[in-house]
């Protein structure tokens, strides 16, 4: 049994088809990271207005997402989106079939459930930043927008971060969970080549060794990131 | 609504609530078990120990679940000869008792975590007056500090708990028929949306009332250290 041939990037080996699996998991994973942040920054700045209206749907946006099984949200997704964009297509164009990539269900179920995690990160460190902040911003005639931009977001990262590197690490992990909707990533290959092999201890195995190294890999780079925002914040001895 | 697939389906999808809620019940109270251990294993001032800790704490957490059981299940088929010989075969052939092993040693990294934080943070000054006081070190663990922390604990661990409802659901992936597993098989014969409606409507259910009543059991256990 040879089993690091099995590995190899070589003919019988499976290294390309390992390799092929990480890179779109990795990709999912990077696509799903910006549109869960923005959404997450919506949700929170939904629960933080004075409409009252507003309040209550990011609540429950939390509430329900947050509640829900990430596998059962990819398959409400990836079902119903099917659903919904056939009805709504067979309105303009009759007879048309339409299908929804996987790519996209996955990053959509999985970003919806990255923000919702998010905007309560988010909303914790908008209470961590003093409304003098705003005052003093608001003295220098600097409207809302800017304001956000230019004197609460670069706060509000140093006081998130730690937050949002957990939830990268969770969404990680979280990808693995495409693997039933048919697209191709790291587990889903791994399960392919089980299935020709027969060795699904060794290869399951390299595949959680593979997750491993993501997640290692990924928080070298956060504490990289967390050295880089806090500099200039020099804490007290 | 749609009533007949309700009557067809509504029981079994109760059926696999149940399964789901004995995974949960099963892996958080094993897990409870086995974390003990491993957080003391952490906190461990024997090297050797504390790296063996903190090498499977972090191997569980920086891989998926469903990776784990994967390795689990479709990995013990490989051992199938050695299992038979010690006569552990039939329980690895079930999918449920691997999904249960499985979610058990996934818990029990996540609440090693969560006891080894919760027994760092109780104040130093406990332990310091209770020494003052003539304890030994074993009573002072068991006494005053062990109390103090299963409190701080509760908060995170009625989040594990949670956590393990929604994770248990790729049980349903290896054959199980949890609420998840119920649901996709509704799904594959009605080619229904709904069921997948009813079992969100479910699975919500469960963790806002666990969510609630840990909330309860919090307040009546904190009720002497509350302020206000």
């Amino acid at each position: 049994m040879d089993l690091l041939g099995l590995i190899s990037f070589g003919p019988g080996g499976w290294g390309n088809a390992l390799a092929a699996g990480t890179w779109l998991t990795i990709r999912l994973a990077l696509a799903t990271l910006p549109f869960g942040l923005v959404l997450g920054l919506a949700i929170a700045q939904a629960k933080r207005s004075d409409n009252r209206l507003l309040r209550a749907f990011g609540n429950l946006y939390t509430t329900v997402f947050r509640g829900l099984p990430e596998l059962l949200t990819i398959f409400i997704v990836y079902f119903g989106g099917q659903i919904a964009l056939q009805k709504l297509v067979n309105l303009v164009v009759p007879g048309q079939t339409i299908e929804i990539s996987g790519f996209v269900a996955g990053m959509i179920a999985l970003g919806v459930v990255f923000s919702a995690y998010a905007s309560e990160v988010l909303l914790g460190a908008f209470n961590g930043i003093s409304r003098g902040q705003w005052e003093a911003a608001k003295a220098l005639g600097l409207r809302p927008f800017p304001t956000l931009r230019l004197v609460i977001l670069p706060q509000l990262i140093r006081l998130a971060l730690p937050g949002l590197a957990n939830l990268w690490l969770i969404l990680l992990k979280d990808t693995s969970l495409v693997s039933v909707i048919a697209l191709d990533d790291l587990l889903r290959m791994t399960g392919i080549a089980v299935r020709v092999t027969k060795e699904p201890f060794f290869f399951f195995g390299v595949a959680c060794l593979i997750y491993l190294a993501m997640s290692m890999i990924s928080s070298i780079g956060i504490t990289a990131i967390e050295r880089r925002v806090e500099r200039g914040h020099r804490r007290a001895a | 609504m749609n009533w007949e697939l309700l009557q067809n389906y509504g029981p079994r999808m109760l059926q696999g609530l149940m399964v789901t809620l004995q995974l949960v019940v099963i892996a958080i109270s094993l897990g409870a078990l086995l974390a003990v251990p491993i957080a003391l294993g952490r906190m461990s001032k024997n090297r050797l120990v504390g790296g063996l800790a903190f090498a499977y704490v972090y191997a569980v957490r920086g891989t998926p679940l469903l990776a784990q059981t994967f390795l689990v299940y479709y990995g013990a088929g490989q051992f199938r000869p050695e299992l038979q010989a010690v006569g552990l075969w039939w329980l690895f052939r079930d999918a449920f008792f691997c999904c249960a092993l499985t979610f058990t040693l996934n818990t029990a990294a996540y609440q090693a975590e969560i006891y080894r934080g919760a027994i760092l943070a109780v104040p130093r000054g406990q332990s310091e007056a209770a020494m003052s006081l003539g304890l030994k070190p074993r009573a002072i663990f068991r006494m005053v500090v062990v109390p103090q922390a299963v409190l701080l604990a509760l908060r995170p661990l009625g989040n594990e708990i949670i956590l393990m409802i929604k994770g248990s659901s790729v049980a349903a992936i290896v054959t199980v028929f949890d609420l998840m597993g119920v649901t996709r098989l509704a799904y594959s014969r009605s080619f229904d949306f709904q069921v997948y409606l009813w079992a969100a409507v479910l699975y919500l259910a469960l963790v806002e009332i666990i969510r609630r009543v840990w909330d309860l059991i919090e307040r009546r256990l904190t009720r002497h250290v509350r302020q206000h």
